[in-house]
């Protein structure tokens, strides 16, 4: 019986050290708990309405002038320029639009299109005051209802991103992929490193490397970090709660709203998962070995005990 | 010089040349322990199982980390983490020891005050014990360089710090410490020597040093109660096992002790494998940034006590208070005066004393976690000054004590 109580009582405090100097501190810490809002993104009015496929695409190729800045593999429209020339002109590669109409939330896109800095929550660095101007204007109108071709072209988008599930690298690709590398997953801004052939190639391709990322850091004042172990240094809710308002997080922060749907956030943070925790299903079998058996050890270390210390009693 | 005869069977053959018989005599059949005592006499061997557990994960580590600031990153958390087949597990089994191991020193330590274990010729166990507890913290903190992320990077240079003795300004002692002005490659490559190499190796011989301190005083039991060991042991032999207050270190202690192990290990890989987060800061997580503070950098769990009475004070105060937390414990048969070696409960006031050390460590423990501004600062420093006020008046209470 006190043998029971004195193990009560370290379980009690041992609890109470780690309730306290965990959730408790946490919130006394003043890491206030800032709600997600599954990337509903009140702020932005619905997209009511209804796109004309045909004339989105003649705008997108048109007057929108698209494809001047931007490639569209899926239909076969390569990009302008390569990714380091495409850096030093704009800071960063303007990204591949094919799959725009699934990772993009639709009315996200619209309103981006319409003032992509606005709707990147980016107002703090581009504005009248310090004259500074986003690389990718503002779609000016093609001379009709500015808000019926902006929804043509939604419906576009939308038409040619046959890919209806896009696979979770293909998501942190298209959406993160301009501006954080993945060294885990050897993904660099510019793409995946290849199996180089000799060292020249190598050297090259580093050199292009350190190019973009150079344009880049001047583009956004700081390389964007590496997030091969991002769900480890912070977690899945602020990744997520980032991903969906950045400022809501870190105030005047250059990381852009990148104005995903939650399905591809939720294929963005599995990306993340899989590639720092590779383990995970291997863990989840083996931990379930592991626990039977030390069960089962322990149930034998007590008859073992009991079969002793029945002729000490 | 000793004769040896034709051996009649390896058993034999082994026995003239190693005593073999002899060495499971003293170290297990005829090693004796008394009956009354309960699971918490289990802690050392619980403590040697996890030693045992971190030297097997660390050296499968050691196989793979790369002491180098610009590979160390990467060679744990992409390398073992992610490639080496199994190494996510050693590294969680290390990582979880790490810090569970302090839990269970901790249980250890307060068991020892509470039956007066420290007393009565078992001084030499106390500090045998003390020693490990030093030795141990070196080897937790020299552990968190290895991986050169954010934490490593700050919370060395904030610990290294402290070698320049406040207002002495021993810069030169910071310096040599650190072997530059701020950590970098000399900084990692002293603290992996002394974490795979000098340390470990000081632990096994403390270790061996703390179970030989011991042999002749034997462990305390549950009343405190001071046996005949010969005269209980030849009862023993005699065949009244239930009559004798003793029993064999091995198999009747042993299997008791492993009961404990199977039950604890339960917990400890319930912990590796599906509840590891505490062990590791999320910080440690971004590789190294000279160039950037993180916002918080705060020690392990295990530190906190400690850590509180630091930072309750201005600089130079609060390092000779921390210098006397951390001393203290290795006097504390000394200043224990009384003329019982008994449990707590039959000790009157220092019953009490007792109770509020467990308290306050708990307490400072838990301000040392919280920032140090405003109410948590003044109960901080509340709890520190009763830590040290209570081994002021420890010798005095303990003095007038009754002999039960
Ligand atoms: C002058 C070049 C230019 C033109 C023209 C241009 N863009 Fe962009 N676009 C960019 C750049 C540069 C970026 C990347 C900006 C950044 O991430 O900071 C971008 C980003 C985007 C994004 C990604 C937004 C996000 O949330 O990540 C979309 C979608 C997009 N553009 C669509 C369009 C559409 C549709 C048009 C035609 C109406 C268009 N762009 C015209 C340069 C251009
Ligand atoms: C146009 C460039 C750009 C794009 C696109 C971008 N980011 Fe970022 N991101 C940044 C920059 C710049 C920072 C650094 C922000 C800071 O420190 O204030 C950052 C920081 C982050 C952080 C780290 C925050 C922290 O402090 O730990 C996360 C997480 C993150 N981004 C996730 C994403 C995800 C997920 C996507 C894709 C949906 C994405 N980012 C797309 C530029 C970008
Ligand atoms: C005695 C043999 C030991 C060896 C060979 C060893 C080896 C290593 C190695 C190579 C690392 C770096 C890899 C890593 O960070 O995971 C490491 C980390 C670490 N070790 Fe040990 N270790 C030993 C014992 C200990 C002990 C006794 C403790 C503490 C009580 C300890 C605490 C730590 C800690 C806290 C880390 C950092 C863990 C982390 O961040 O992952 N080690 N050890």
């Amino acid at each position: 019986m006190k043998e029971f109580i004195s193990l009560i009582i370290i379980i009690i405090f041992t609890g109470v050290i780690y309730y306290a100097i965990g959730p408790v501190a946490k919130k006394v810490e003043g890491h206030k708990f800032i709600p997600n809002h599954h990337f509903t993104y009140s702020d932005i009015p619905p997209l009511k309405l209804k796109g004309n496929v045909a004339k989105g695409k003649a705008l997108v190729f048109g007057a929108g002038a698209c494809i001047g800045c931007h490639s569209i593999k899926s239909v076969g429209i390569a990009a302008p320029m390569s990714p380091v020339m495409a850096a030093k002109t704009y800071g960063v590669v303007p990204p591949d639009l094919s799959d725009a109409g699934v990772l993009y939330s639709p009315k996200f896109l619209a309103a981006y299109i319409a003032n992509p800095v606005k709707a990147m929550l980016l107002q703090h660095r581009y504005n009248a005051k310090n004259g500074k101007v986003f690389p990718m204007p503002a779609f000016a109108g093609a001379g009709g209802n500015k808000q019926q071709e902006i929804a043509d072209m939604v419906a576009y988008f939308k038409s040619i991103a046959f890919t209806k599930k896009i696979s979770p690298k293909t998501a942190f690709v298209d959406s993160c992929g301009r501006c954080h590398a993945i060294r885990f997953d050897k993904w660099t801004q510019i793409g995946f490193i290849p199996k180089f052939k000799n060292n020249l190639q190598k050297l090259k391709f580093e050199l292009k490397v350190t190019q973009y990322q150079k344009a880049l850091k001047k583009y956004k004042g700081s390389l964007p970090p590496d997030l091969s172990t991002i769900l480890e240094s912070r977690n899945k809710h602020f990744v997520e709660g980032f991903m969906e308002n950045p400022q809501n997080y870190i105030k005047n922060t250059a990381m852009p709203r990148v104005g995903v749907t939650a399905a591809t956030a939720n294929q963005i943070e599995k990306y993340l998962f899989q590639t720092s925790n590779p383990e995970h299903a291997q863990r989840e079998s083996l931990g379930r070995g592991i626990m039977i058996y030390l069960f089962i050890f322990a149930f034998f270390a007590y008859l073992w005990k009991r079969s002793i210390w029945k002729d000490l009693h | 010089m000793a004769h040896f005869t034709k051996a009649t069977s390896l058993h034999d053959w082994m026995n003239q040349r190693l005593g073999i018989d002899t060495v499971r005599r003293v170290m297990a059949t005829e090693y004796w322990i008394p009956k009354n005592i309960n699971f918490l006499w289990a802690m050392g061997m619980v403590l040697a199982v996890t030693f045992a557990m971190l030297l097997i994960s660390g050296l499968f580590l050691l196989m793979y980390y790369q002491p180098n600031i610009h590979l160390a990153f990467d060679s744990v958390n992409d390398v073992i983490m992610r490639q080496v087949p199994f190494g996510w597990l050693f590294r969680d089994i290390h990582a979880v020891a790490a810090s569970i191991v302090f839990l269970v020193i901790y249980i250890h330590m307060l068991t020892g005050i509470y039956y007066g274990s420290y007393k009565k010729g078992r001084e030499m166990i106390w500090i045998s014990g003390m020693l490990l507890y030093v030795a141990f913290s070196a080897e937790a903190f020299s552990g968190y360089m290895l991986p050169w992320g954010q934490l490593s990077y700050w919370a060395g240079t904030v610990i290294t710090d402290l070698f320049s003795l406040g207002s002495l300004h021993a810069e030169w002692l910071l310096h040599w410490i650190r072997g530059g002005y701020t950590p970098g490659q000399p900084f990692l490559d002293r603290f992996f020597a002394l974490h795979v190499v000098l340390l470990p190796l000081l632990v096994i011989g403390l270790i061996g040093l703390h179970f030989g301190a011991l042999r002749i005083p034997h462990v305390n039991n549950q009343e405190g109660e001071e046996i005949d060991f010969e005269a209980e042991a030849k009862k023993y032999k005699s065949g009244d096992k239930k009559g004798s207050k003793v029993i064999a270190f091995a198999n009747d202690f042993m299997s008791k002790d492993m009961f404990v192990v199977g039950v604890y290990l339960i917990f400890f890989f319930y912990l590796v494998l599906f509840h590891n987060g505490f062990a590791l800061d999320p910080i440690n997580f971004i590789p190294a940034n000279p160039m950037h503070t993180p916002a918080s950098v705060e020690p392990e769990w295990y530190f906190l006590w400690s850590y509180d009475i630091l930072r309750g004070f201005s600089t130079n105060v609060g390092l000779i208070a921390f210098a006397f937390a951390q001393g203290i414990f290795f006097v504390f048969p000394f200043l224990d005066r009384s003329p019982n070696a008994k449990p707590a409960s039959k000790r009157g006031i220092f019953f009490l004393w007792f109770w509020i050390l467990v308290i306050d460590m708990t307490g400072l423990t838990i301000m040392g976690k919280l920032p140090p501004e405003g109410m948590y600062r003044e109960v901080g420093v509340m709890f520190a000054y009763i830590f040290i006020a209570l081994f002021i008046i420890l010798p005095f209470i303990t003095k007038f004590e009754k002999k039960v």
